[in-house]
């Protein structure tokens, strides 16, 4: 019982980084349309970023965090003003290719900057655990949580109860009509792309705290696509849900791992994949998702 | 006054769609605007609301004024704040807001004025008033009607743009509808009617113009038009044989051309 609810504890905290980055990809979603597959290098742009920002030392980790999710947030407003704006319109494909291509660009200026030595963001929890009667969660995973939770929290008041977040709410729903009301839609797209790139900083940065980062750290990122192929591509609750759920499976295949071994030796690494081919034949759009977003 | 003036519009580089288009709605006037399916209508009120762009639509030539004033380049929130606001058809609510997150949405570029016009928006419409908390989706398609022109309202326009606004009303409703445009009128506000209704529309409107395969095809006095043998027989269905619709759709031109026909060989 314990070894289950410390995988579960553990999961959480793994959970909340996929689910920050599977935000950003629902955000941008929602408001435009598009499927960016940038995030990954958004996230270690992100971390690499941060790498340098913890040496500067009154900064501390989560000041460096926060730092850094601005501006890689401010340089994802900037690359959507640039590359993905003009390409409004154009067939989605077309769009989510070139997504991919800013993703490989971000991802190899990003790794260059990560030299040859290892790089970190620095450990500031160490291994020190928290006690709940018999079971122990890692700091780490605590302060996710609750960095996750914060951060959920602030984005869905901003939603609900700012002029902005209205805006961003009509676009989603019907981008010609919030234009008609005089809603700028191309700040709203802005916007989603400065939300998602901070988001994905600050989820790098918890995947990063205690390990290294060299150049095969990025695929963290891609746990976020069974993510959101399990929360519905157009749901934030189903992206923060959903998240929890990838990060609480995994870290069950890794405890169970004996039990598991007709998967191979490392069944934590394909247990999201085999959801989310399972979601896709069951339940395309979803948990969460609106039944419509199927066509795309 | 908002005017075009002989404008032509095309859609992905290639349809033709307006054809040297003018029309006029002064300050404080109903204008009709009427048309079988497909002739332009609608296009010509995204021409005057900046939303040609989101269907690759292209002003190609003639201008868009206000007051004199080329507005026909301007971003749709830029045509809002100088008091041109659209319903569009179909209504367009945001269904999964609530009436009263729609309305701000109305008020979206003047936040400040929101109590104001709220109030003055109730006032027209008070089953908003009664149900400003709920999600609009589960509107009826009467209260989704208001709710459509009372968004458009939260801007207080100068020139309001209706798009088919007693489209799959019951009668009783398009009567209440016709009521709230006069009503509307009446502050000042110039209306721009598009309408399959003419007998609703005309019987309001003091001008009307009738558009058929992208070019006016007519332009007089809503009095006028409403006593035109032709348009009595192919707008209003008032022809005495009553031929119970058949499918085929005879063009405005040929039914005069038909009659011309008709008187000279009589
Ligand atoms: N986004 C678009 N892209 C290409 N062609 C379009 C587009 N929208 C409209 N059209 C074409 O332009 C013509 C005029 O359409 P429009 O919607 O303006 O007509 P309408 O008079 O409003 O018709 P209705 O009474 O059916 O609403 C039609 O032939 C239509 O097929
Ligand atoms: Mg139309």
């Amino acid at each position: 019982m314990t070894k289950l609810l410390e995988a579960f504890a553990d999961g959480l905290g793994r959970g909340s980084v996929y689910a920050l980055i599977a935000l950003g990809f629902v955000i941008i979603y929602k408001s435009s349309r598009v499927i960016s597959f940038a995030q990954p290098g958004f996230m270690i742009a992100g971390v690499v970023l941060v790498t340098y920002l913890v040496q500067v030392s009154w900064l501390g980790f989560f000041g460096a965090m926060l730092l850094g999710a601005v501006l890689i947030g401010l340089l994802a407003l900037g690359i959507e003003r640039a590359v993905i704006r003009p390409m409004i319109g154009r067939p989605i494909f077309a769009i989510a290719i070139i997504t991919i291509g800013l993703d490989i660009v971000l991802r190899t200026v990003a790794h260059a900057y990560i030299g040859p030595l290892v790089r970190h963001v620095g450990d500031p929890w160490g291994t020190s655990q928290l006690h709940l009667g018999s079971v122990r969660m890692d700091q780490r995973h605590l302060a996710a949580v609750v960095t996750a939770t914060v951060l959920v929290l602030l984005l869905f008041g901003f939603f609900r109860y700012t002029r902005m977040g209205l805006a961003m709410r009509a676009v989603a729903e019907d981008q010609e009509a919030a234009l008609a009301q005089g809603v700028s839609v191309g700040a709203v797209f802005a916007l989603s792309w400065a939300l998602a790139g901070g988001l994905a900083a600050v989820a790098g940065s918890f995947a990063a705290a205690g390990v290294s980062v060299d150049n095969t750290f990025w695929p963290v990122a891609l746990y976020a696509l069974p993510v959101i192929i399990l929360g519905g591509l157009d749901s934030l609750p189903g992206a923060v849900l959903a998240g929890l759920v990838i990060g609480v499976l995994r870290s069950l295949a890794d405890a169970y791992v004996d039990d598991l071994s007709w998967l191979g030796e490392n069944p934590s690494l394909i247990v999201p994949w085999l959801v989310m081919m399972l979601v896709l034949v069951v339940r395309p759009y979803g948990l969460f998702g609106t039944r419509e977003v199927e066509r795309v | 006054m908002l005017q075009v003036h002989n404008i032509e519009v095309v859609y992905d580089d290639i349809m033709l769609v307006l054809r040297g288009v003018s029309l006029s709605v002064p300050p404080g006037r109903i204008v009709a605007l009427l048309g079988a399916n497909g002739a332009g209508k609608s296009t010509l009120l995204r021409a005057l609301t900046g939303l040609l762009d989101v269907h690759h639509g292209k002003i190609t030539r003639g201008r868009v004024t206000l007051d004199g004033e080329s507005v026909g380049q301007l971003r749709p929130a830029a045509l809002v704040r100088r008091g041109i606001s659209q319903v569009m058809e179909g209504r367009r609510i945001f269904g999964e807001l609530t009436v009263e997150e729609n309305l701000r949405l109305g008020g979206y570029t003047n936040p400040k004025q929101f109590r104001r016009r709220c109030e003055l928006v109730f006032g027209l419409f008070p089953v908003l008033a009664q149900r400003r908390r709920e999600t609009a989706g589960y509107l009826s398609g009467g209260e989704q009607q208001m709710l459509a022109m009372g968004r458009a309202l939260m801007a207080e326009p100068r020139y309001l743009l209706l798009d088919e606004p007693s489209l799959g009303l019951a009668p009783r409703l398009v009567e209440e509808v016709r009521e709230l445009i006069v009503s509307i009128n009446r502050t000042g506000t110039g209306v721009l009617l598009v309408e399959q209704n003419a007998t609703m529309a005309l019987s309001i409107a003091s001008h009307g113009y009738v558009l058929e395969t992208g070019q006016v095809v007519l332009d007089k006095p809503a009095a006028d038009l409403l006593a035109d043998d032709d348009i009595r027989e192919f707008y209003l269905g008032l022809h005495p044989a009553g031929a119970g619709g058949g499918p085929e759709r005879r063009s405005y031109r040929e039914v005069k051309h038909y009659r011309r026909r008709k008187r000279w060989l009589s």
